[in-house]
């Protein structure tokens, strides 16, 4: 067993330090609130362990100087807001398609534009997913807490580094700003997955078969990385065979892995007739209002908070819309994820957003007064 | 012929040849001159890295046999910004159309030479946008035409190493596909001299430019560039009416100021990683 200690820390600095547990030695950034800790905690540390913090020009040149040291073998992470995550989507669809690994944290805030710096929202679900051009695969991850934000971090870094694929952390600013327990392990014990060192004689850095690992940049594999479609050796081809192959392949891969990138958690009734489906920091209410539902007035209902967002947790939503009458969606939003779940519910069960988008959180109460009027 | 037979095998993808750009584009000979300088710089093959944004001079990198990477419009700098921290040793040369640098990669221009960051830029200037077919660009003289300044465009240009030097740059030199061997000795000097160094290599575009403008073939156009430029020394003797219609070329400035990569991990006292 892993030694843990207890430690109260805030969302966005578990955040930092989970980035660094995993082996992140490069962060490059601009400030925006409420993003901001992540990079001020990261200037701090990254040099006390070997790394580099630097402050760039603007949210563009920090998600590309991420992907360049990433190319030189280090691995890293940029963390943003709204507006710098609309600006970062070009270069978020570089690195899918040069397959260079790198975690990219929204701390999501009240858009559109500039909105409410400082009042939380989930209004970018739907640009997490398909923010930048061109139809790509994508993995995101949302904690509910700042203990899931340490934890999924990690998760991040690491499965970004396996499936050579940008990782999008999407937090939002309540789990940002809020300070919780959580449990540390012993640095270095269990979380750093470490890729080989050996590289495979036959190596190609776009292999069809397989995952072929990043050979850095100044270790004598000489190729070519550019967001041009391009063969199995990274140059350049417009053959339609080779493009739709690429793009299958891209896909194919996070399919592949799917298990390895869904997280998701249930708690309440076995056999429910009512199931909420959330996400962020709206789980925590939904877990309150379940307390209440489930514990004290027995009522058959459960929850299914989602740690994945994307790829959607399908199979698991599937399974739950078999046995419930109703799914209830709360989001902090005008209704984004409620399309999927009502999707993949295939009309077996009636799929009831609950929405709130005046910068405030949803309340246990609001989502207890909902399941009450179902059992009334 | 031995050099070249050398300098081919070693440092060329020769199974990438032909290239994509046009008949007299001067991207070539900027190529052959960096491909040149690198050898002649003594540098470890392993140890340099080709970075380009995008444009038709950008798809040099993928002709180089080295580490290259072919990045985003206008974000090479910021990329090799990146790698260069990841990896100090490495000798990063950033090639970049005229667009490329000083438009949608002002931005990042300005402030890699305000680091004094240690790569190498080599801005291929030929007046034009060609990759999307001969718009002007913030270095296109001003009155000359283009397909969206069909009257001429009314906005003045950059000069390139005199907002290099602004922004902190310390090392600026101009060469041109006319004379490649004063180029490729330009591209050794700012190879070797650490910290942000500016290469800026005027280039023929006979296909969008030239025709625009009336400029001839590629014969005539290089003709006209190595008229019109004159050395560093031969400038000093030129008074100022004589020397704006001149392209001064050869290295306009050196300076000593601390570079970024080594300022950095001296602070932290540590090594990489």
């Amino acid at each position: 067993m892993t030694e843990v200690k207890p430690v109260l820390m805030q969302g966005n600095v578990a955040c930092a330090e989970g980035a660094i547990t995993a082996g992140v030695r490069f962060y490059a950034g601009y400030p925006i609130t409420p993003s901001t800790e992540i990079a001020e905690h990261m200037a701090e540390r990254l040099p006390q362990v070997g790394g580099v913090f630097i402050q760039m020009e603007d949210e563009i040149a920090g998600i590309a100087a991420v992907i360049g040291a990433s190319v030189g073998g280090m691995r890293a992470l940029t963390a943003t807001s709204g507006p710098g995550f609309s600006l970062k989507q070009e270069n978020i669809g570089y690195a899918i398609m040069a397959e260079i690994p790198c975690v990219i944290v929204n701390v999501q805030r009240m858009g559109p534009s500039t909105g409410i710096p400082t009042a939380p929202a989930q209004g970018d679900v739907m640009q997490a997913r398909w923010g930048t051009h061109g139809d790509h695969p994508i993995v995101v991850f949302s904690p509910a807490s700042v203990y899931e934000t340490f934890y999924l971090t990690i998760a991040a870094v690491n499965l970004s580094q396996k499936l050579r694929q940008p990782v999008i952390l999407l937090m939002d600013e309540v789990v940002g700003h809020m300070r919780e327990k959580v449990l540390i392990p012993e640095v270095g014990k269990l979380l750093v997955e470490k890729a080989s060192d050996e590289i495979p004689p036959d190596w190609k850095p776009y292999d069809d078969k397989g995952l072929a690992p990043l050979v850095p940049f100044g270790s004598g594999h000489y190729y070519h990385v550019t967001g041009l479609f391009h063969d199995e050796s990274g140059f350049p081809s417009g053959d339609p065979a080779v493009v739709s192959r690429s793009l299958e392949r891209l896909h194919g891969k996070l399919e592949k892995y799917r298990h390895e990138v869904t997280f998701t958690s249930y708690i309440g009734h076995k056999e429910p007739r009512v199931a909420i489906v959330t996400y962020g920091c709206t789980v925590r209410s939904a877990r309150a209002a379940i307390k209440k539902a489930y514990w004290q007035n027995r009522w058959p209902v459960g929850l299914l908070s989602l740690q994945t967002i994307w790829p959607f947790p399908a199979k698991e939503v599937e399974a739950l819309a078999r046995q419930v009458e109703m799914i209830m969606v709360p989001e902090m939003n005008m209704g984004q994820l409620v399309g999927e779940v009502e999707r993949y519910s295939r009309g077996r069960a009636e799929v009831v957003p609950l929405n709130r988008y005046d910068g405030e959180m949803i309340t246990p109460d609001q989502i207890f007064d909902q399941l009450r009027r179902w059992f009334a | 012929m031995v050099r070249v037979e050398h300098l081919n095998q070693t440092f060329l993808r020769t199974k990438k040849l032909p290239h994509i750009w046009c008949p007299g584009c001067g991207n070539g000979i900027v190529t052959a001159a960096l491909v040149r300088a690198v050898e002649r710089a003594g540098f470890a093959q392993r140890d340099v890295v080709i970075v380009s944004g995008i444009g038709c001079s950008s798809r040099a990198a993928g002709y180089l046999n080295f580490n290259t990477l072919h990045a985003t419009h206008g974000r090479a700098l910021a990329f090799a910004t990146g790698l260069k921290l990841s990896q100090p040793q490495l000798k990063i040369f950033v090639i970049m159309g005229d667009g490329d640098c000083s438009a949608i990669g002002g931005n990042h221009f300005i402030h890699a030479a305000r680091r004094n960051i240690d790569l190498n830029a080599v801005i291929i200037n030929n007046y034009i946008y060609g990759m999307t077919g001969g718009q002007h660009s913030p270095l296109t003289p001003a009155g000359r035409k283009s397909t969206t300044a069909p009257a001429g465009t009314l906005e003045r240009p950059f000069e390139l190493l005199e907002l290099a030097r602004g922004a902190g740059a310390t090392f600026g030199a101009r060469g041109s596909a006319a004379q490649p061997r004063q180029l490729e000795q330009l591209i050794v000097q700012g190879a070797r001299h650490k910290g942000f160094a500016v290469i800026e290599a005027l280039s023929p575009c006979p296909t969008y430019y030239g025709r625009k403008n009336r400029q001839g073939g590629p014969v005539e156009m290089l003709r006209a560039l190595k008229d019109s430029s004159v050395s560093v020394e031969g400038a000093s003797g030129l008074d100022p009416a004589e020397l704006s219609e001149k392209l001064v070329t050869g290295v306009i400035y050196v300076k000593d100021a601390p570079e970024y990569t080594e300022q950095y991990y001296r602070s932290t006292g540590k090594e990489p990683g």
